[in-house]
């Protein structure tokens, strides 16, 4: 009883092997596609590659691009078999290799699945890596005459420029760092003495941020400095002013442009997925069908093909059979449990066993 | 006296047909990339188009655009003719449309040719053009509030910083200029009121600059205020600073950006006019070919093709009396109105004169 019968007349079959090899080049430009986007993904990550701290992120484009290669390859290998399963007698050179190759495109496609899985998930990884990246990028704004650290303060800004963003989660984290080095501050003036000694870790913090913290859709000219002290500039309140400064914070605004990047390339792997499905449950009614051709003997008769020969569970059952007696066929088999039309070897009198006794030499051979 | 004259055979006649038809296929998407090319510097120039004073500049993009529309039509039906060209019963309905041809496919090459030479002249114009744009807009900085300006804020800081400039030849331009609007402006102060007070126009000047001045390679955070005030700022040399703003004028850096954007542009254009001239000589020797071939008893045999039947000099007097004549047949004759057997019988004289005129452009 097999699962999902369908009958194929010579011309059907035809057809299905000619939509097969174009839906197979087809696949080999997706291959193609699902490579880019995972290389564009790494390269997008590795351009803020500073901001990130050390958590493995980069697993998912790799992934993606070995999956695209693969897909490839594998795809460009099922194009030529469909190629050939028009003519019955080419189709005897693939005979052997299609069960095989329909087994490791199964698999190849379950892979795709677990691509797009992990597209998805990765963007809590990326919130963890982000925080702390920033937190330390933040920290050592300051630090641009120490080798591996000099450009810290540029990438900062240019980044709180272009994502329109200012601090981790908003712009009162640059209130408790000191971002203004120790190189420009006035240590002979009072008030900065007083400010490094009014902290309990002896850092110079101050309620203003960097400049490129400022809002360029602001009425008002920048206010940087003293920005929690309402008398210090004129008209000005600090709890309503929402325009002066970036309002988002840089982690929330990083987050959003990855989770649009991931979200997008997850659904384009989502539809490689159930293309690449079609595509192979079509070659497996391909293949069925041609098997029953040859097994019938007219290469223009009408066959059947399907998915499973028996029900899965039946075919479940077999596999797992094979593979026990794949095990098995190295161990010594016992003479009582084996059927001697089937296990030749139990047999032969060179098969040693619990109950064989190697025949004992006769009187008249005995050497003396 | 022909002007270079080439034998064909049949099968060269065929040959340049097929190649030709070929390149002019290739012309018609060189003529889709000029249209391209014109549309993409246009929107250029309309992005920044609110520091320019004029739209002078856009000639340029719009004389590509109206370009590589005409070169499509053209080029596409020369490759018609072509396919024509080898069927003797549909190759003669073109020979009028050749002659109108001919005429637009060199005007094209003409304006191509201005339009790179314009990209040149005009540089002068487009700076000055820069320099009025960029003065109105640092001047109208501070005026968030009024209608028609308030974008001149956000305008001119997203510029400075996407350019990588300040001012209009440098920071110093913002220093003559009250960028910070009165409504954030303390007037009970004395530091306000003196400093209005010392201006003669009573503005309120500052030796500072908008934050989008401020340069984020600078090893410091940066100083907007108090620049030339060398005290107020600890180890400060405002001679020797040169990390801390942007060096460059915007207005510099933006005829930079589009003489860069219009240069890079030439190779291509002058490719394009290449094509388009090899296009028009080929053509030129095709139709004389198959005319030629026509003309013979044995269509299939050799003939001659050529650029030009008589010289140059003896063409250009013939088109010069062929144009004469047919202004004076259009002319209205006053004895001819009163009696039309006269018309009628003027119209018979006139008409073998211009069609003794005519062979010889045709043949």
């Amino acid at each position: 009883m097999a699962v999902l019968k369908v009958k194929f007349t010579k011309t059907k079959r035809d057809k299905l092997a000619q939509v097969l090899w174009i839906l197979n080049w087809i696949s080999v430009v997706t291959g193609i596609l699902l490579f880019s986007l995972g290389l564009f993904l790494k390269v997008e990550i590795n351009k803020r590659g500073e901001l990130m701290a050390e958590r493995d992120v980069q697993y998912v484009p790799n992934m993606l691009i070995a999956v695209g290669l693969i897909a490839c390859a594998i795809n460009f290998l099922g194009g030529k078999i469909c190629y050939d399963c028009v003519d019955a007698a080419k189709f005897l050179r693939w005979k052997l290799i299609m069960l095989p190759y329909l087994i490791c495109t199964f698999f190849f496609t379950f892979c795709v699945l677990v691509g797009a899985v992990m597209c998805y998930a990765m963007l809590g990884e990326l919130q963890e890596a982000l925080e702390l990246g920033l937190t330390r990028a933040m920290r050592f704004y300051k630090d641009t005459d120490l080798p591996g650290r000099c450009f810290l303060k540029r990438t900062v800004d240019l980044l709180q420029i272009e994502f329109q963003c200012c601090g981790n989660s908003g712009y009162r984290d640059w209130f408790q760092i000191q971002w203004v080095s120790n190189r420009y501050l006035d240590m002979s003036q009072k008030e900065v003495l007083d400010r490094f000694r009014s902290n309990v870790e002896g850092k110079y913090l101050m309620d203003g941020v960097p400049f490129s913290c400022c809002n360029v859709n602001s009425p008002r000219p920048c206010i940087q400095h003293q920005i929690t002290n309402n008398s210090a500039h004129f008209n000005y309140e600090h709890q309503t002013e929402e325009q002066n400064l970036w309002m988002q914070g840089c982690r929330q605004a990083l987050l959003h442009h990855y989770s649009s990047i991931t979200r997008s390339i997850g659904l384009t792997v989502l539809v490689t997925w159930l293309f690449e499905l079609s595509v192979l449950t079509g070659v497996r009614y391909l293949q069925t069908s041609l098997e029953n051709v040859l097994r019938q003997g007219d290469p223009n008769s009408e066959s059947e093909g399907w998915l499973l020969e028996r029900s899965f569970i039946e075919t479940a059952r077999t596999n797992l059979n094979i593979i026990k007696s794949l095990g098995k066929s190295n161990q010594i088999d016992a003479a009582a449990h084996a059927d001697p039309n089937i296990n030749a070897p139990s047999t032969s009198k060179a098969h040693y066993g619990p109950d064989d006794v190697p025949p004992r030499p006769g009187p008249a051979a005995s050497c003396q | 006296m022909v002007l270079l004259k080439m034998k064909f055979t049949q099968q060269r006649r065929v040959r340049l047909a097929q190649g030709l038809w070929l390149l002019s296929w290739l012309a018609v998407m060189c003529g889709a990339f000029i249209f391209c090319l014109g549309v993409y510097l246009k929107t250029e120039l309309l992005r920044r188009a609110e520091v320019m004073d004029n739209a002078e500049i856009h000639v340029v993009p719009n004389i590509l655009m109206m370009v590589g529309l005409a070169s499509i039509g053209t080029n596409w039906v020369a490759s018609r003719v072509c396919q024509d060209s080898m069927d003797a019963s549909r190759f003669p309905r073109w020979k009028v449309l050749l002659l109108v041809w001919f005429g637009a496919a060199a005007l094209l090459c003409c304006l191509l040719v201005a339009v790179v030479v314009l990209s040149y002249a005009l540089q002068g114009r487009l700076e000055e053009s820069l320099k009025v744009g960029l003065r109105n807009g640092i001047r109208f900085y501070k005026d968030t509030d009024v209608p028609g300006r308030c974008f001149q804020k956000e305008t001119i800081d997203r510029l400075q910083m996407e350019f990588r400039c300040c001012g209009n030849n440098n920071f110093k331009d913002w220093f003559e200029v009250q960028w910070v609007s009165n409504r954030y402006l303390d007037f009970t102060s004395k530091d306000v009121k003196d400093r209005i007070r010392s201006n003669v126009d009573g503005r309120y000047l500052l030796d500072s600059v908008p934050f989008s001045c401020c340069n984020p390679a600078s090893p410091r955070p940066c100083l907007q205020h108090h620049l030339t005030d060398n005290s107020a700022h600890y180890n400060y040399e405002y001679q020797a600073e040169e990390l801390n703003l942007y060096s460059r004028g915007c207005r510099q850096a933006l005829i930079d950006y589009y003489m860069d954007l219009m240069n890079s542009t030439g190779p291509g254009v002058l490719s394009v006019i290449l094509i388009q001239i090899s296009v028009l000589v080929s053509l030129r020797y095709l139709q004389t070919a198959v005319d030629g071939a026509m003309a013979l008893e044995n269509p299939e045999g050799n003939s001659e093709g050529y650029l030009l039947e008589k010289g140059l000099k003896e063409t250009l007097e013939e088109v010069k009396a062929n144009v004469l004549d047919m202004l004076k047949f259009g002319q209205v004759d006053p004895a001819a109105e009163e009696s039309p057997e006269a018309a009628g019988g003027e119209k018979a004289a006139d008409s073998p004169t211009e069609k003794a005129a005519s062979p010889p452009s045709t043949s």
